[in-house]
Order: C-alpha cells, then sequence, then structure tokens
C-alpha cells in the first residue's frame, strides 16, 4: 500500500464477510475517534443503530399526526356530503345532524384514517430514506445486497497505522478513494 | 457483541447448512432461470382460462346480468359468493405479514412473501365481481366521493355496501405498498446480481435505488412496525365490513350478529388453507423444500384448526338460535335441520363434510405435519369455504319469507365461466409473479440464519 498523505480528506470502504466482525470493527474504529459516515448491511443488524448513535426516526409521531389527518379528512367528509350538501333520508336515518349519523359513518372514518396514515407514512419514509423511481443505486460495493458487508469512513486523519488497525479488526478488503 | 441470539434448543426455521450467498442464490435462481416445461404448461392453462373468463364478463357486460343464473328470489347468487370467498383468501397474506410480525413469530419470515402476493392477487379477483354486478361497470367510479354527471349526488355513507368499497380499496392498496416496501431491498438484491442489462434495468427501477444503509434499515424497520400495527385492525375490519353486507340486512339466516366474529374467523381459515395449497405447489415447484418445512406446514395447520374452532362454534350458534326461535322460515337458514334435507341438502353437507369433518384430522401431529395431507386437506377447506358462502347466501334467498316465491338457483356457462376465469387471472399472476418476484423475503430471512442453527445442531451432534 502506499504511503498514506496526512491531511487530505479520503473516503474508505472497508468490506467485512461477517456481521460480528463488522461490529467488532466498527467498536474499535468508534474507540479511535475515527467517524463513521455509513455502513451498508444486507439486512438489518439488531444493535448497530445504538453503536452508531443513530438516535430515534419521527415515523411513528408522524404516522399519529397523517391519523389525525385522515380521521379529520373523513369527518369533514361524511358531514358536508351526507349533512350539509345533500342530506337524504334513508331508511328513516338521522340526516340532519353529524352526531346522529355518525355511527353509520364509523366504518369509513375507520377505513379512511387507515388509508391515509398508510399511504402518507409510506411517502415520508421513501423521501426519508431517499428512495425514489429510477434514482441512482446509493451501495457503493453489489455486494452489500448479498452478503458482504461495508463500512464506508471520510477522513483527513488516515495513517498506514490506521489502516493496519482495520486490517487486524477481521476487514476483508479495504478500498481508498479521494475526495 | 452478538447481533443475534442462538437457541440451542430450537429447531432451524431453514434446513440445510446454508449462508447468506446461499440466500440470495436461491431466491435469485427461478428470476435468473428460464422458465420449466411445467411452469408453461400451467401459465397457458391459466391463461385459457382468464381469457374465457374474460369473453364471459364481456358478454356479461354486453347482455347484461340476465345471462346469470339469477332470478327475482335468488338475485346474489355465485357473483357474491365468489366475492366472499376470494377476499376471505385475502386475508392470510396481511395477517401473516401483520400479526404475525407483532407477535415476532420468525417462521413467517419463509411464506409472508408469497402469501401477501396471494391477498392481493385475491383481491383483485374479488373487486370484479361487484364491479359487473353493477351491470354498467362504466359508471363504478360513482360509488367514490367525487362530483359525477349529476353534479353534487354522492354516494351513501349509511350503506354497508359503500363500507365495503372502503374497506376493500383500502385493504387492496394498504397491503400493495406493505408488500411493495419489504419487496424493495429484494428488488435491490436481484438488480446488483443480475447480469442481463434489461433485467438489471427494471430491477433498478423498481428497487428505488436501495443501498442497505444503517438509517435506511432503521426507518424500514421502524415503518414495518408502524404499517403492521394499523394493517392489523384492518385485516379484522375488511370481513367485518364484508359481514355487514349479510347483518345488517333482513333476510333471515343474514341477520345475525355473530356474522363479523365469524366472518373474520372464516377468513383466516380459508385464507391459510389457501396458502398450503398455493406454497405446496410453490415448494416443490420452485425448489424452496429447505425454506418451507414441515415446521411452517405444522404452524398454519395450528391456525387452520384454531381458527376452525370459532368458526365451529359460530356453526353451532346459528344452528340453535334457528331451532331455538320456532320459526318456521328460520328452519330453512343455510345450517338447520331443514337445509340438512331440503332441496340444497347436497351443498349443506360437502360444507359439513369439507368445513367439519375433514379439518379434524388436523388434530393429530402426523397429518399436520404431512406435507401432502396438508396439501389435501387445505384443497377440502377451500371447497368448504366456498361452498360455506354458497349457502349463507344462495340457500338463505331460496326460502323467502313468502313461500309462493320459493324457487332454485342453476349457475349459467356465464356464471361458471367467469368464476373459472378469475382462477386463471390469479393463477397467470401468479405464475409470473414466481418467475420474476423475489419469492421469499431473503433480506428479513437473512436475519434468522444464525439465530438456531448452529447451536442447534451441534447440540443434535
Amino acid at each position: 500500500m502506499k504511503n498514506i498523505e496526512e491531511n487530505r480528506c479520503r473516503i474508505i470502504y472497508v468490506l467485512y464477510k461477517d456481521e460480528e466482525v463488522l461490529l467488532k470493527g466498527i467498536k474499535i474504529l468508534i474507540d479511535k475517534g475515527v467517524k463513521i459516515k455509513e455502513v451498508y448491511t444486507p439486512f438489518t443488524i439488531h444493535g448497530l443503530d445504538k453503536i452508531l448513535n443513530l438516535g430515534k426516526t419521527s415515523l411513528s409521531k408522524m404516522a399519529f399526526i397523517y391519523g389525525f389527518l385522515g380521521m379529520f379528512l373523513s369527518f369533514v367528509l361524511t358531514w358536508y356530503t351526507m349533512n350539509y350538501d345533500w342530506p337524504q333520508n334513508i331508511g328513516g336515518k338521522p340526516s340532519f345532524f353529524w352526531h346522529m349519523n355518525v355511527p353509520a359513518f364509523v366504518p369509513v372514518i375507520f377505513e379512511l384514517t387507515i388509508f391515509c396514515t398508510a399511504h402518507l407514512i409510506c411517502i415520508s419514509y421513501l423521501i426519508k430514506c431517499a428512495l425514489f423511481t429510477g434514482s441512482k443505486d446509493q451501495n457503493p460495493d453489489t455486494r452489500t445486497t448479498d452478503d458482504k458487508f461495508m463500512l464506508e469512513i471520510i477522513d483527513q486523519k488516515i495513517s498506514n497505522e490506521l489502516i493496519n488497525f482495520i486490517k487486524k479488526s477481521g476487514a476483508l478488503e479495504i478500498t481508498m478513494k479521494d475526495l | 457483541m452478538m447481533s443475534s441470539y442462538e437457541s440451542p434448543i430450537r429447531k432451524p426455521l431453514i434446513l440445510g447448512k446454508k449462508y447468506y450467498n446461499d440466500l440470495t442464490k436461491d431466491v435469485s435462481c427461478p428470476v435468473e432461470t428460464k422458465a420449466g416445461k411445467l411452469w408453461w404448461i400451467s401459465f397457458i392453462i391459466a391463461l385459457t382460462a382468464m381469457i374465457w373468463g374474460g369473453v364471459c364478463i364481456f358478454y356479461t357486460i354486453g347482455k347484461g346480468i340476465g345471462t346469470w343464473g339469477l332470478n327475482r328470489t335468488i338475485n346474489w347468487a355465485w357473483d357474491i359468493t365468489n366475492f366472499v370467498w376470494w377476499v376471505g383468501i385475502g386475508h392470510a397474506g396481511t395477517l401473516i405479514s401483520a400479526v404475525l410480525l407483532l407477535f415476532r413469530q420468525k417462521w413467517r419470515l419463509s411464506i409472508n412473501r408469497s402469501a401477501e402476493a396471494m391477498t392481493i392477487f385475491a383481491v383483485m379477483q374479488a373487486s370484479i365481481f361487484p364491479i359487473i354486478h353493477m351491470g354498467r361497470p362504466w359508471n363504478s367510479y360513482w360509488v367514490f366521493p367525487i362530483p359525477n354527471k349529476f353534479g353534487t349526488f354522492w354516494p351513501n355513507f349509511n350503506s354497508p355496501l359503500l363500507w365495503d368499497v372502503f374497506a376493500i380499496s383500502t385493504y387492496f392498496s394498504v397491503s400493495t405498498i406493505f408488500w411493495f416496501l419489504g419487496l424493495i431491498p429484494d428488488f435491490a438484491m436481484l438488480r446488483d446480481c443480475s447480469v442481463k442489462p434489461l433485467q438489471k434495468k427494471i430491477y433498478s427501477i423498481l428497487s428505488f435505488g436501495w443501498g442497505g444503509k444503517a438509517k435506511q434499515w432503521k426507518n424500514f424497520e421502524e415503518v414495518s412496525l408502524i404499517l403492521s400495527g394499523i394493517c392489523t385492525p384492518l385485516v379484522f375490519s375488511v370481513h367485518t365490513i364484508v359481514s355487514f353486507d349479510f347483518a345488517t340486512s333482513v333476510i333471515k339466516g343474514w341477520h345475525s350478529t355473530i356474522f363479523p366474529p365469524y366472518f373474520v374467523a372464516g377468513a383466516i381459515f380459508s385464507g391459510f388453507a389457501m396458502v398450503q395449497t398455493l406454497l405446496g405447489i410453490a415448494r416443490k415447484v420452485l425448489h424452496l423444500e429447505d425454506y418451507i418445512t414441515q415446521k411452517h406446514v405444522e404452524n398454519m395447520n395450528m391456525v387452520i384448526i384454531a381458527t376452525w374452532g370459532i368458526v365451529g362454534i359460530a356453526y353451532i350458534s346459528e344452528f340453535i338460535l334457528a331451532w331455538y326461535s320456532g320459526s318456521p322460515f328460520e328452519d330453512f337458514t343455510y345450517f338447520s335441520t331443514g337445509a340438512s334435507t331440503g332441496p340444497y341438502w347436497w351443498a349443506f353437507w360437502i360444507l359439513i363434510i369439507c368445513n367439519v369433518l375433514i379439518p379434524q384430522a388436523l388434530w393429530f401431529k402426523r397429518i399436520r405435519k404431512s406435507f401432502l395431507w396438508s396439501f389435501v386437506i387445505s384443497i377440502f377447506i377451500n371447497i368448504g369455504m366456498w361452498f360455506e358462502r354458497f349457502d349463507i347466501i344462495v340457500l338463505n334467498l331460496s326460502h323467502d319469507y313468502l313461500p309462493s316465491t320459493w324457487t332454485g338457483f342453476l349457475p349459467s356457462f356465464v356464471d361458471i365461466g367467469i368464476f373459472i376465469g378469475t382462477f386463471g387471472f390469479f393463477f397467470v399472476l401468479y405464475l409470473l409473479y414466481g418467475i420474476t418476484f423475489p419469492v421469499i423475503a431473503q433480506s428479513e430471512l437473512k436475519t434468522i440464519l444464525k439465530s438456531s442453527n448452529e447451536k442447534y445442531r451441534r447440540k443434535q451432534v
């Protein structure tokens, strides 16, 4: 390996063949003060988010708000169509006051609440993960969707010593690129 | 630090000594290799049935629903039977994905993808029937609350038929997005391992640029949990609302308060039976023997027998209530002594044999664990559940409150043709899915690869 020039921003891809080795490697690097930019894995690794200190996602709170939005929309829809715009006498059911008519609207209110929550949370998830139709593949190595695990490090203080350390941590392959 | 716990006593959910790459190969194999002779024969048969069904639908639309075997007394028959049957079948997929995810049942991972596909395709078949029953399907958009050519003429939100529209369309679209979100990481795997340029391009579009980043996985877990949480009541609501079509009416044998839980249990019962049937075939054809094991078959059979218990209680309740009412009209409900000896005795006894007697074999462990017997019993349950709906609808309608209107029902060739056509359409979709989609949720299955295999094997040695 070439001698590494100090104070030059580089991107390093470290490939591991097993998730246990990957987790050990990440811990060693974090202890060394190396900032890990990204980790690419073929499946969820439990505990990885805590090691990387990813924090909580806001998706649950968003789902709750979307649910309320859907419920409110269905309230407005049933009130406007059935009680305000064109009230009809259907089987003698009360049609002039929404609160008297509402038991018959419960199924539609329920379904619309679910509909809005599910679709809006799905859109939010795709936006949060930057997933769009036809967008460029986000993984730098195709093997990371199969059976390999990859670390992405961007740092200025990358020394030969650190690289040797990464190798010893069980890395299968190390690739370096200038930014 | 261990990312997964290895149980020394739990039997492995995946057979054979497999590593992550083996899962990738096994899942991508049917996609990358050409379809076999058996697949083509099945596809041509299904396509022919679908075309025949399409011809019958066009004939119905051209001539009107007078081409069906309906009459003034039995004005709902095969169409609504088929609708309820297909919707019922569509219940297992989302139940497996959502409810079993909430209960942390890992065995679901080998079967959830295909069960969800079955759900979506079955709901598509179900939706055909109410639309063509309208007589003027080009006006079917009137059921949605959108301005139409009559100005502000809104659909009736008090009607169970409209509740059905909202329930089925919500169930279909939510199940589809739930299914698709789970497919994105697997499409990315196919994108990365495919060698053909066109295939790579298609999977690249479908994978939305998925990279498997740590944050993406965290969000994926969160969104899966949220969708499971909201899909669980959705699954139960859909067949509850379908049962309202009958339960809110004034027809004898229909206006029963037991219908919502009874219909939901029946739907899960028939849905799991259909999963057994389809996976029984897929397991052999797509060589998934290591992933769909005896444990999966046994667990599904346990769900079948548990839901049978609920359905059985509902049958007994219906029978006792009909008898205890003392009403002569109630003696002709689908579960009564009149039904068992009347003109539709054969439909009654097919239901009893297929749905009550044959599933009892599943109490025996040897049968519950047998692939062949599970497959055979599942077919009988599918037939039995179709007859249950047929009996509820046709048998109850045939003997109404007015004896002078009592009559029978004989399906026309159009009725039969459309039903066969939906089978064809269902299998066309399922067969295409089998060779183009990852049939197993490999990215999720990889998480349990180390959870039980090694220590169990060591203990066995």
